[in-house]
């Protein structure tokens, strides 16, 4: 493996990155605030002091993975599946307590959301069977309802018709 | 003093045996446990799960709950990392290595009951340090002014990332951006929004529990299933005959002190915690030369287990003890209880045990209770924990996806924090996958509003002048133990990079 490409995989080149562009973001979002001085601090001067020394400090881990190649660790194959699975499960929740009124979905409720939460979080595991799904997904919605709705009272729409 | 110890302990037993804070605390020890053996969930995202739920609580009642979650994880980690060869908790990562081996030899038994007795022999001590040292060092905290508040937190951060697992540059820079996450939202000095795009949810600041649920329970759970799971081989028919030997007795017994007294004081320290507690103590035990007959380290020493255990129980009790008497979270655990006071308008501070000596003297003889439930949960009721373990993480991670959903959704009633929670589960993804420690980010995001405060009043009193944090003798002395806390560790990092550089050549 040629070093140029172990510095592509390495967690700490990629960390160095994220940590260099958000700080600069921020430094450069702080800016736009009135700044001040030290014995007047604006509401700038907070953050672009931690901004620039966040940018500095990612610089500095960035520099440190490209100058020592050999010794980097490589960043693990990114699992898209459980990624995509439990975020879309976690928004599909979303939408049905809160709909869409941009595309005109309306609220569909706590009952619902725990289906579709539950069907589409099962994508995440290494097999998936609709039959456990559907049993796993009954007995969270009864344990829901019992906890949620009956014992902390928690102001929900729980039905699609309330 | 000892009177005044006394006459506190009572208001604070008359708080906690109330039938309702009782029950409070069974529950909370209850899941504390139920969270530790299960591999994969841990108090942090349990905490901020039943965050929104205590709403409806009184104070005392919510913080006694949380609180118990926190050291009843303490002892149920050690269950799984004794029968499954798996942390249940990242405190006893080093459990593991001893106990497991003790469960292959038959000796399952022994090696629980030797984490429980550790545990609750530690939780009592801790408790009581916490009683004696809150008095005086509340009595400290009032001599603070702006500066010493800064340094304090200085020190804290320093000490969440010196005593992290893990690369200490990418710590400080987790620090960093939660300091800078923390700031989203209404400057209370000039009233302007930063950071908020125009978007009138982002006013208020980004909620901590979205960050908590979205980096430790989505991203955590994203990341366990993306390696497989491993067979897991749980030793249940080998827990017969639970009490340890004479022998056993013989040998984890100073074991148990020491590991007490190392958790204790690692709690205390900012930065410290049930993590940094174990990881000392078993590294003390082995220096310490076994005796004759006695098994050796990583084949099933009892001292292996019962020092960690004890450790990490103290000092998940100590820990309290910057929160209650300074107002400064020392860990993320603690960054959370920070949320649950403030939910019920509380401000951590000094002023808490003036002003609410009922809570604060509640929720302390709470933990000794909670500790005494603890034992019987944990030790005559082992068959019901090892049931448990069999439940595969199929069947668990839908159930953990739902909980913080709702949780979520309930602490405002808004899809706005269930998308939110939806890009920081994506966030804290990134974060395991480039390895990056969230824990330190979200110290510096309960922390980042607070310092920006007093830093500003600190520099506001001195026009300007940097050299206040020098000049008072306080504020220099905490400093300087911030400094040495980095040169401590610096140097063994120094020596590592060296070796490395070593074998390169």
């Amino acid at each position: 493996m040629t070093s140029r490409s172990a510095v592509k995989r390495s967690k700490d080149f990629w960390a160095g990155a994220l940590f260099g562009v958000l700080g600069l973001a921020f430094a450069w979002g702080a800016l736009s605030y009135q700044v001040g001085s030290s014995a007047r601090m604006g509401p700038g001067y907070f953050p672009l002091l931690l901004g620039l020394m966040l940018a500095a400090l990612g610089g500095v881990i960035m520099l440190r993975a490209i100058r020592r190649p050999g010794a980097q660790e490589r960043i693990n194959p990114w699992a898209w599946r459980p990624l995509v699975a439990i975020i879309a499960a976690n928004l599909l929740f979303g939408v049905a307590l809160g709909g869409l009124p941009a595309l005109g979905l309306p609220v569909l409720g706590l009952m619902v959301g725990i289906y579709a939460l539950t069907f589409v979080a099962c994508l995440a595991g290494e097999r998936f069977s609709a039959r456990e799904a559907a049993l796993l997904s009954t007995a969270l919605a009864v344990l829901s309802y019992a906890a949620f709705v009956w014992l902390l009272n928690l102001q929900l729409v729980v039905w699609p018709w309330n | 003093m000892a009177l005044e110890l006394i006459d506190h302990l009572a208001l604070g037993l008359s708080v906690a045996f109330t039938p309702v804070n009782l029950m409070y605390a069974f529950v909370g020890c209850l899941l504390g446990t139920l969270i530790g053996v299960l591999p994969g969930i841990g108090p942090l995202a349990t905490i901020a799960m039943l965050l929104p739920a205590t709403y409806a609580l009184p104070p005392e009642a919510a913080l006694i709950m949380l609180a118990g979650i926190y050291y009843g994880a303490q002892y149920g980690g050690s269950t799984t990392a004794i029968l499954v060869n798996l942390p249940g908790e990242a405190s006893s990562v080093v459990t593991v290595i001893d106990g497991y081996q003790m469960a292959r030899k038959g000796r399952a038994g022994p090696a629980l009951a030797a984490a429980g007795i550790g545990s609750f022999f530690a939780g009592c001590v801790g408790t009581l340090v916490l009683a004696g040292f809150a008095v005086p060092l509340t009595e400290v905290a009032f001599l603070f002014g702006p500066a010493e508040y800064c340094a304090l937190m200085l020190l804290g951060l320093v000490g969440a990332v010196v005593l992290a697992s893990g690369d200490l540059l990418k710590a400080f820079g987790m620090i960093l951006l939660g300091l800078l996450l923390g700031l989203v939202g209404t400057d209370v000095n000039s009233g302007i929004a930063r950071y908020s795009f125009d978007i009138p949810e982002l006013t208020d600041g980004i909620g901590f529990i979205v960050i908590a649920m979205g980096i430790f329970g989505y991203g955590e759970i994203i990341s366990n299933l993306s390696h497989p799971a491993g067979q897991r081989q749980v030793f249940t028919a080998n827990v017969h005959g639970l009490w340890p030997s004479r022998q056993d007795f013989r040998h984890m017994g100073p074991a148990i002190v020491r590991g007490t007294g190392l958790g204790a004081l690692l709690g205390i320290l900012p930065g410290g915690g049930a993590v940094m507690g174990a990881f000392a103590a078993y590294t003390l035990e082995k220096k310490i030369k076994t005796q004759p007959g006695e098994e050796a380290f990583g084949q099933g020493n009892i001292r292996g287990v019962a020092a960690p255990e004890a450790a990490n129980n103290a000092a998940s009790q100590t820990s309290f003890i910057p929160l209650l008497t300074l107002g400064i979270p020392s860990n993320a655990v603690m960054a959370l209880m920070v949320g649950a006071m403030t939910i019920h308008n509380i401000q951590p501070g000094p002023q808490v045990m003036t002003s609410n000596p009922a809570l604060f003297w509640g929720l302390i003889a709470s933990m000794w209770i909670g500790n005494a439930m603890l034992i019987i949960l944990n030790l005559p009721l082992i068959g019901l924990w090892i049931k448990l373990l069999s439940v595969p993480y199929r069947w668990l991670f839908p159930a953990i996806v739902l909980f913080c959903a709702i949780g979520v959704y309930s602490t405002n009633n808004n899809t706005w924090d269930i998308w939110m929670v939806g890009l920081f589960g994506v966030v804290g993804y990134g974060f395991i996958q480039l390895g990056m420690e969230p824990a330190p980010l979200l110290l510096g995001f309960i922390l980042g509003p607070m310092l920006e405060e007093n830093l500003r009043r600190a520099l506001l009193l001195s026009r300007g002048d940097w050299s206040v944090f020098v000049t008072r003798p306080l504020s220099a002395g905490l400093l300087l133990a911030a400094l040495l806390l980095l040169t401590l560790v610096l140097l063994p990092a120094i020596r590592k990079t060296r070796e490395l550089a070593f074998v390169e050549d």
